[in-house]
């Protein structure tokens, strides 16, 4: 159940920055769609919305260190839909809005693969650990 | 700063560690661990020593026979059961360590592990500012990337 579980997290690292659908990565590990939720928290301790809003904010403060892209192309860059919601999100996980992060950060030396693997943010503390499907971001995308 | 050096009796300097012998990797069954290693990654069979119950069972990046990487299953009596069903859930989590292998050619064997049945990439081959890399996972949940470090001209030595 893991290793499955694992597969469906790693197409996430892989395809974030496509419009994903619980269903489709749940099909991944040839799970329903609650069933997967439900393994894939007891296997990695948070939600796979989660997971993949945090592998998101990662890869947008990669670009935000690393490039001079606008704030709103590096938003749709990763996969979030509205620049809205990933304002809203970068703030609650990482406690400071994308511009701000920018101004304090540079360039690091790390592996990307080190970087994705060590640098995902955890959420900033306070923040209530709710999130739990993929609809979240959908429904704010939608006009 | 830095690691003192040892002088030796005749009085040259002398480093303590010049290679990495052997690593380690866990894996849930070293048979299948070998078939994918030695058959779809292109390893070399190393060692593969009987020690009553124990098989010391290695692979090696071919034509480099420096370093072994001894492939390890969970178990008695290396580790208690207990010690060995939480080993198993972290390999099928992805949390244990894995391997850095480096090739010269890295979207070339991306396409010779697809086509001999590889599917799990964490990573299809990308450009970063060290090189091109692209990553695996064996059958059990290790990472496995594979990196052809960008070409940079040396310096002259001053």
């Amino acid at each position: 159940m893991n290793r499955r579980v694992l597969r469906a997290r790693d197409a996430m690292d892989r395809a974030y920055a496509e419009p994903l659908d619980v269903r489709a990565v749940a099909s991944v590990a040839h799970l329903s769609r609650a069933h997967f939720i439900r393994c894939f928290r007891a296997v990695f301790g948070e939600t796979p919305h989660r997971y993949l809003q945090r592998r998101r904010v990662e890869r947008s403060m990669f670009l935000l260190r690393e490039t001079d892209r606008s704030v709103t192309d590096i938003c749709f860059d990763v996969g979030f839909t509205s620049s809205g919601t990933f304002s809203r999100t970068f703030r609650e996980i990482v406690g400071e809005t994308p511009s701000d992060y920018r101004v304090e950060h540079e360039p690091m030396l790390p592996p990307t693969c080190l970087q994705m693997a060590a640098m995902r943010p955890v959420v900033a503390a306070g923040v209530a650990k709710r999130s739990s499907t993929f609809g979240i971001a959908a429904a704010a995308a939608a006009p | 700063m830095g690691v003192v050096p040892i002088k030796s009796r005749r009085g040259e300097d002398k480093r303590m560690i010049t290679k990495l012998n052997a690593t380690s990797i866990m894996v849930l069954d070293k048979d299948e661990a070998l078939d994918f290693y030695v058959n779809k990654v292109g390893l070399e069979k190393g060692q593969d020593i009987k020690q009553g119950s124990y098989r010391w069972l290695t692979v090696r990046v071919p034509d480099d026979p420096g370093t072994e990487i001894s492939l390890e299953e969970p178990g008695p009596p290396v580790h208690d059961e207990a010690t060995a069903a939480q080993l198993r859930e972290l390999i099928t989590k992805g949390a244990l360590g894995g391997l850095v292998f480096q090739s010269d050619d890295v979207r070339g064997l991306y396409e010779t592990l697809k086509a001999r049945g590889v599917s799990d990439f964490t990573q299809e081959p990308a450009d970063r500012f060290y090189g091109t890399d692209m990553g695996i996972r064996d059958p059990f949940g290790n990472a496995i990337r594979i990196l052809q470090p960008k070409k940079v001209a040396h310096a002259a030595k001053a």
